[in-house]
């Protein structure tokens, strides 16, 4: 009955997404000032209907019910509470409605924020956001139904795939989801600046804090993603550039290109028509990533859904709007203002560059994770392209970028002179150069890449603290008497770059400077990993909720963690028959130990131990990144108090 | 006759569905830490073909392992890199490289990098140079 109730209200809301999409536009046509009230109301109906629809949804995998299809494929009675509701959006129907649902709030959160903007902009965003409900509903509705049924119910269910069964893999789909859609918001800005002729240049303004939002979020759920698989897959590794990774990495980097080149068309009025490009190519990705994660174009662990047709729906969607959208752009952009110059040398220039260098990036992710595909399919061969192409292709490409970057936030706007940032930087770039120098002598067989990069973080990270010093120099004593009271907004993009620093240093670090230790091991024996003494306890059974398993102990003998034990688990889940592995780490400021046991062999037990120098950094930097972000959308939001978001 | 090949390697991808990594089993590594090294970075840029996008360094399937053997033994008996991608390319083709040979068929690949840098340096040259004066009608 309950599934009934949730199937009826997502109809509903099909229904009230093909009103916001279209009468609106109507009255719009039409000179009528119905059309905003229409919109506003018909999008705050839509995220309460989809609300329903996805308790609905939840009330069913929390109590088992197997009848409904898709609980009965990815949950199981003897599961933690936890996991059945994540199980909600663990499979393609209801991680489908998750998506439509976050769409929906953020429809209605502009409609509720939107006050201060004008009647036609207003209309025309909310007009765009029906379009983009009404295909995603469509598709759920015929092609995804989360509340299909199976009668006679089972009386078990099949259970979630083990290794989904972790509490950072229950939070990142709904974070890197309010990314993608996030997006959603600067493609509907983009649309409605187009059609709706702004003769402002206020429209970057309004546009940036939902960019922000967007970019914090799929920050937030990559690095969380990333996390996962460190801990999850057994050995320690952070980035894949398996083909969904890339997906998610597209939409990030040409994002993160649109949130600096937003920068310039609200404070300088130049780049609009570059900027509103960008809006519509950065929700494409984010369409494209699920095209590819949802259709299984990609064998992937995640592509749970295997069904061409679902596959062909998804691609017309991605096809309509992406082509609407460039038809629109080619048609209306005669009618932007005109783009105010400014010389090489300026800090436009700089942030011309950051996003060329962007825009190389996310081409090269595009390209590398298409490649394959389309050879393929042109008969031309089979080659696989993976992280060793990926890795040879992003360090040189890094490189250049950070150079630059702390260049640009000491220079003036409009034209600048090098000088000032020569000036401020000459001890970071020797600093910087000793280090280079001081590797490149001691550390023989690392590639000079990947000094050049840990020397150039260094110099992001000085150049960072030198933008900090510029923007806090007004404020003089303040800063130590009421540091409080000092504008976030100085620290966030020094906050933001730091982090990337930060994180290229982990990046490094951990894949450089890495070393593993594989043994058969009795029980009482000793060894050494990365100077730490350790010694092997043995093994014993335990039984968790839904699942029993072995749990290896090994001790530290010697250096500040002496009397730890690690406790590394093979985990096996009964119902769904799998099994995973649970890596035992232990943190200092030098790296983390990593610990995983392996199968017996005779007496002996397979231990597999890693010594990740520096791994920690590159989810501090990461969270660094998206702090630098909030500070920036905080600062904004309590700025424009009229309500432009 | 490559058409079959790539039909076993399809067959053989969709049948596992192994995600847990286990990398190197003991005594596998060789004790020239140099030469370990070299296997580890070859087996890190060689596909595991029975499974889903992973190296022979990270897959603990047969003919990962197998494979492992077969890169340090001929490391062992002192072949060059080059040698070593050529002999298991010719063997299993060059889907097996993670990071495929520049040729004409990959020319766009690697060069897409350089492509939109040049275009955007371009671009940014005419935008600098000649910037817009009037609005456009």
């Amino acid at each position: 009955m309950i599934a009934e109730i949730g199937h009826f209200v997502l109809v509903m809301a099909f229904g009230v997404a093909l009103v916001q999409a279209f009468v609106p536009l109507w009255a719009l046509y039409r000179g009528q000032s119905y059309g905003r009230f229409l919109a506003k109301r018909a999008a705050q109906l839509q995220v309460v209907l989809l609300a329903v629809s996805f308790a609905a949804l939840t009330y069913g995998f929390l109590r088992s019910d197997f009848s409904l299809v898709i609980v009965y494929a990815n949950s199981h009675e003897a599961k933690p509470w936890i996991y059945k509701f994540a199980g909600v959006w663990g499979n393609h129907e209801g991680s489908m409605l998750l998506w439509t649902l976050i769409l929906a709030a953020y429809g209605a959160f502009f409609a509720q924020r939107s006050l201060a903007l004008p009647d036609r902009f207003a209309t025309m965003v909310l007009v765009v956001q029906g379009w983009l409900g009404s295909a995603f509903l469509a598709f759920l509705l015929f092609t995804s139904n989360p509340f299909a049924r199976l009668l006679p119910a089972p009386f078990a269910g099949r259970g979630l795939t083990p290794i989904l069964q972790d509490p950072a893999l229950a939070a990142h789909p709904p974070l890197l989801y309010a990314g993608y859609v996030g997006f959603s918001m600067s493609f509907a800005f983009a649309i409605a600046v187009l059609t709706t002729d702004q003769p402002s240049r206020d429209w970057a303004k309004w546009m940036r804090p939902w960019i922000l939002a967007a970019w914090i979020f799929l920050t937030l759920g990559i690095a969380l993603g990333s996390f996962w698989a460190y801990y999850e897959l057994g050995w320690g590794g952070f980035w894949f550039w398996d083909p969904v990774e890339n997906a998610s990495l597209m939409p990030w980097l040409s994002g993160t290109a649109l949130l600096h080149s937003a920068l310039v068309a609200e404070r300088r009025d130049t780049l609009k028509r570059w900027t509103l490009l960008l809006a519509i190519l950065t929700f494409s990705l984010s369409l494209a990533g699920t095209f590819l994660v949802r259709s299984g174009v990609l064998t992937s662990v995640h592509a749970f859904a295997n069904d061409p047709e679902r596959g062909v729906f998804i691609l017309a969607i991605l096809a309509l709007f992406t082509g609407g959208a460039l038809a629109l752009y080619g048609r209306y952009l005669p009618r932007l203002s005109e783009d105010r110059s400014f010389a090489p040398v300026s800090r436009e220039g700089l942030l011309l560059a950051n996003n060329i260098f962007l825009a190389a990036a996310t081409m090269t992710v595009f390209i590398g994770t298409i490649y394959p595909l389309v050879l393929d399919a042109l008969n031309l061969g089979k080659i696989s392209v993976g992280a060793p192409y990926f890795n040879t292709v992003f360090g040189p490409l890094t490189l250049p970028f950070i150079i630059l970057l702390p260049l640009g936030p000491l220079l003036t706007w409009q034209a600048g002179k090098l000088i000032a940032p020569i000036n401020g930087l000459l001890i970071a770039a020797l600093a910087s150069l000793l280090v280079v120098l001081g590797l490149w002598i001691t550390q023989a067989g690392v590639p000079l890449i990947a000094l050049l990069l840990i020397g150039g973080a260094i110099w992001l990270t000085l150049g960072a603290l030198a933008d900090l010093a510029q923007r806090l120099r007004p404020y003089g004593w303040q800063i130590l008497r009421q540091p409080w009271r000092l504008p976030a907004t100085a620290f966030s993009a020094p906050l933001a770059h730091a982090g990337l620093a930060i994180m290229i240093i982990g990046v490094i670090g951990a894949s450089m400077w890495q070393s593993e230790t594989v043994v058969a091991a009795k029980a009482g024996e000793t060894m050494e990993v990365a100077g730490r003494q350790l010694r092997f306890d043995g093994v014993r059974e335990v039984e968790g909720p839904n699942y029993q398993a072995e749990q290896g102990q090994i001790s530290y003998l010697s250096g500040p963690h002496k009397g730890k034990v690690l406790l590394p688990e093979r985990r096996f889940y009964q119902a769904e028959r799998g099994q995973t592995t649970e890596a035992a780490i232990t943190s200092d400021i030098s790296g983390h130990l990593y610990a995983v046991i392996g199968e017996a062999v005779a007496e002996k037990r397979v231990l597999r131990l890693w010594f990740h120098p520096l791994v920690a950094l590159i989810w501090i930097g990461a969270l660094l990144m998206a702090l630098g972000g909030s500070f920036a959308l905080r600062a904004r939001m309590s700025k424009s108090g009229q309500g432009a978001a | 006759m490559m058409g079959l090949k790539k039909l076993t390697a399809l067959v053989l991808m969709s049948l596992s569905l192994t995600v847990t990594a286990h990398a190197i089993a003991p005594g596998e590594a060789l004790s020239d830490p140099q030469l370990e090294a070299r296997a580890r970075a070859l087996s890190a840029e060689l596909r595991c073909l029975v499974c889903q996008n992973q190296s022979i360094d990270d897959s603990d399937a047969e003919l990962a392992r197998d494979l492992r053997h077969l890169v340090r033994d001929r490391l062992q008996a002192g072949e060059t890199d080059d040698e070593i991608r050529t002999a298991v390319v010719a063997r299993y083709g060059e889907f097996v490289l993670f990071r495929p040979q520049f040729g004409g068929h990959t020319f766009l690949l690697w060069m897409t990098p350089l492509i939109i840098l040049f275009l955007g340096g371009f671009w940014a040259y005419r935008l600098l140079r000649n910037p817009p004066s009037k609005p456009i009608e």
